[in-house]
């Protein structure tokens, strides 16, 4: 039995990620994580220039997960050749990166393959450059630029994460592809809003914030389901991961591998070593040899 | 979770610092701090410098956040997140020196009261010492240092430490403050023998383990710390050297 797997050309020895966003700005830290049982760390999503993000308030636990609203703070890519060097040492490094424009996200990615990342992943969350709150993402044509674009620059994979808060997530996917990219990555936060009754305003400074926790993970389980039905290139989940029957879900429904992000608050770095415990316990319990095995099976 | 508390007492306890109470039902440890908010400042991080069912915060006025909860009055609504972090880790039969510099007294009070330890006040000037008499009314001994001598020990608090570990036999340093002065107590522990805890600073925004950019070395000061045991500190190079700063960006201390 055993938790390999392989998204495209990369091979993981364990299925689960380091989510984009957590703990993935220092190089000691993804360094950390990847000792801790993560198969490969995603990096923070990092731009062309260093970036403070929205004042605090910008996080806040609700019942079922978290809102937030960093606004992608990060030292830019100049400085990030400082963290990578430490985190690449580690083990597999996903370089996350957001631009203006497809040429910036070009750019970007190149850089991180310089840097040493296994993978680049397009955070395609972030605003439009035209505004109206519209996220990059949402734009099937938009996208295809930006892959293309990305494509022409690096020879690493390349990974699309894609927003949930569209029409038809897989529609995006299916640009994704016909652009010749490599895998897509589901789902980003759901956009969403705290108020404070007591204090009569929304909690956050940014106002609107992202949705994560175990709260998107029936929308993520269903993003990864309908992506398996549409799209041939691979699939990695992500959105409420907290333990192995949660990742899982993802796999039945059609992921090569899976990410966690807000899991590491309660669990710690520590979440995955005991889901993949979990998991080889229900490999055992079901007869299932491989990860492979269990993609997509919940389809048949 | 998050709560909201009303205030119920406020007291001022130097020309720039006051401390804020209310009655908040989480259950907190020595050392947990909370991310404070009202609407009109930047949520900060503070510690609980008390931690039974009537809580407080204990605030410096150093910029616009703080002198913001400086403004609040009783009856006014004060928003809590937490507690947060690992908390001192208080044991029987252990002798402990507690020593507080400037507003790092707040986040080690409690701690005195639970273990009544002997304890070091460290500040600047006579007008800088606070929370003296709560500290002193749970200390088996207590003493005060300032930098220009107008109470007390003429001296910084780690060349009264090394004096007061001269006459007294002591098991851990317990200690929060300016990280200058955590840094030179911790390699006073080293040449002494002593074991230690100290309470690091850096700066949060989750507060909660997730964004990762309170990083010192790969721990997270606002969930493995921001108490750090002797052994983690050794381990550290960014200790007393560098912070990040918003950015992520690695800067040297001044
Ligand atoms: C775990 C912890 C416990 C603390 N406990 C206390 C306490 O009990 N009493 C007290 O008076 N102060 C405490 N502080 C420091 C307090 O959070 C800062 O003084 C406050 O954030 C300053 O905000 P400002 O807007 O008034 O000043 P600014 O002018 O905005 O900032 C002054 C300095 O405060 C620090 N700071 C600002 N924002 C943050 C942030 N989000 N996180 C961490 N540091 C920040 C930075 O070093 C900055 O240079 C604590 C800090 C930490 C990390
Ligand atoms: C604090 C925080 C910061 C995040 N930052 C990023 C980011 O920079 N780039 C990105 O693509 N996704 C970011 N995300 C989204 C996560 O990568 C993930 O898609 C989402 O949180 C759902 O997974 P989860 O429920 O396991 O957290 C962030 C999430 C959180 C909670
Ligand atoms: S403040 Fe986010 S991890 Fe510590």
């Amino acid at each position: 039995m055993t938790l390999e797997t392989s998204v495209g050309r990369i091979e993981l020895e364990r299925p689960g990620m380091v989510a984009s966003g957590i703990m993935g700005e220092t190089g000691p830290s993804m360094a950390r994580m990847i000792a801790s049982g993560a198969g490969a760390v995603v990096t923070k999503s990092i731009g062309a220039e260093p970036k403070a993000g929205y004042p605090n308030p910008c996080f806040t636990e609700i019942k079922s997960g978290y809102v937030n609203a960093m606004g992608l703070p990060n030292p830019g890519i100049e400085l990030f050749a400082d963290e990578m060097r430490i985190a690449v040492a580690a083990g597999p490094v996903i370089g996350s990166v957001y631009g203006a424009d497809a040429d910036e996200f070009a750019m970007l990615a190149g850089r991180m393959e310089d840097y040493g990342a296994a993978a680049v992943e397009l955070n395609l969350s972030c605003p439009h450059a035209k505004g109206y709150g519209m996220e990059l993402g949402t734009d099937p044509e938009g996208v295809k630029q930006i892959v293309v674009a990305v494509k022409g620059a690096v020879d690493i994979p390349v990974w699309a994460k894609l927003t949930p808060n569209t029409r038809s997530i897989a529609d995006i996917g299916l640009a994704v592809q016909e652009a010749g990219g490599d895998a897509v990555v589901a789902i980003n936060t759901l956009k969403a809003m705290v108020i404070s009754p007591e204090m009569r305003k929304p909690v956050l400074s940014n106002k609107f914030g992202g949705l994560s926790g175990p709260a998107v993970r029936a929308v993520g389980v269903r993003a990864v389901y309908d992506l398996y039905t549409t799209v041939d290139i691979p699939i990695v989940g992500v959105g409420g991961v907290t333990d192995a029957h949660d990742a899982l879900q993802y796999i039945m429904a059609g992921a090569a591998a899976f990410q966690v992000g807000s899991a590491v608050a309660k669990g710690g770095p520590d979440v995955f070593d005991e889901i993949n415990k979990g998991l080889e316990r229900f490999m055992m319990d079901y007869g299932y040899k491989s990860i492979s095995e269990m993609i997509g099976v919940a389809n048949e | 979770m998050s709560n909201y508390a009303r205030i119920t007492g406020i007291t001022v306890e130097a020309y720039d610092t006051k401390t804020i109470e209310f009655q908040w039902d989480e259950k907190a440890r020595p050392g947990q701090f909370a991310m404070a908010w009202v609407p009109g400042m930047e949520e900060i991080p503070m510690s609980l410098s008390k931690i039974g069912r009537i809580k407080s915060i204990t605030v410096k006025n150093i910029g616009e956040s703080t002198n913001r909860l400086h403004q609040l009055t009783i009856g006014d609504t004060l928003r809590l997140r937490g507690p947060y972090g690992s908390g001192y880790d208080l044991k029987k039969g252990v002798k402990y020196l507690v020593v507080g510099g400037g507003i790092g007294v707040a986040s080690v009070l409690p701690v005195i009261k639970e273990t009544g330890a002997d304890t070091i006040i460290g500040a600047r000037t006579d007008k800088d010492i606070i929370l003296y008499d709560q500290a002193h009314r749970y200390a088996s001994d207590i003493w005060i240092s300032t930098d220009d001598g107008s109470r007390g020990f003429h001296g910084n608090a780690v060349e009264l430490m090394r004096e007061k570990c001269d006459e007294n036999r002591y098991d851990c340093v317990i200690a929060c403050g300016p990280e200058a002065m955590l840094y030179h107590l911790y390699k006073a522990c080293e040449d002494l023998g002593l074991d230690c805890q100290m309470s690091l600073e850096r700066h949060m925004k989750c507060g909660a383990g997730l964004c990762g950019c309170c990083m010192i070395d790969d721990q997270r000061v606002c969930k493995d710390g921001p108490v750090f045991n002797k052994e983690q500190l050794s381990g550290m190079t960014e200790f007393g050297v560098s912070k990040r700063d918003t950015c992520g960006r690695l800067v040297k201390f001044g």
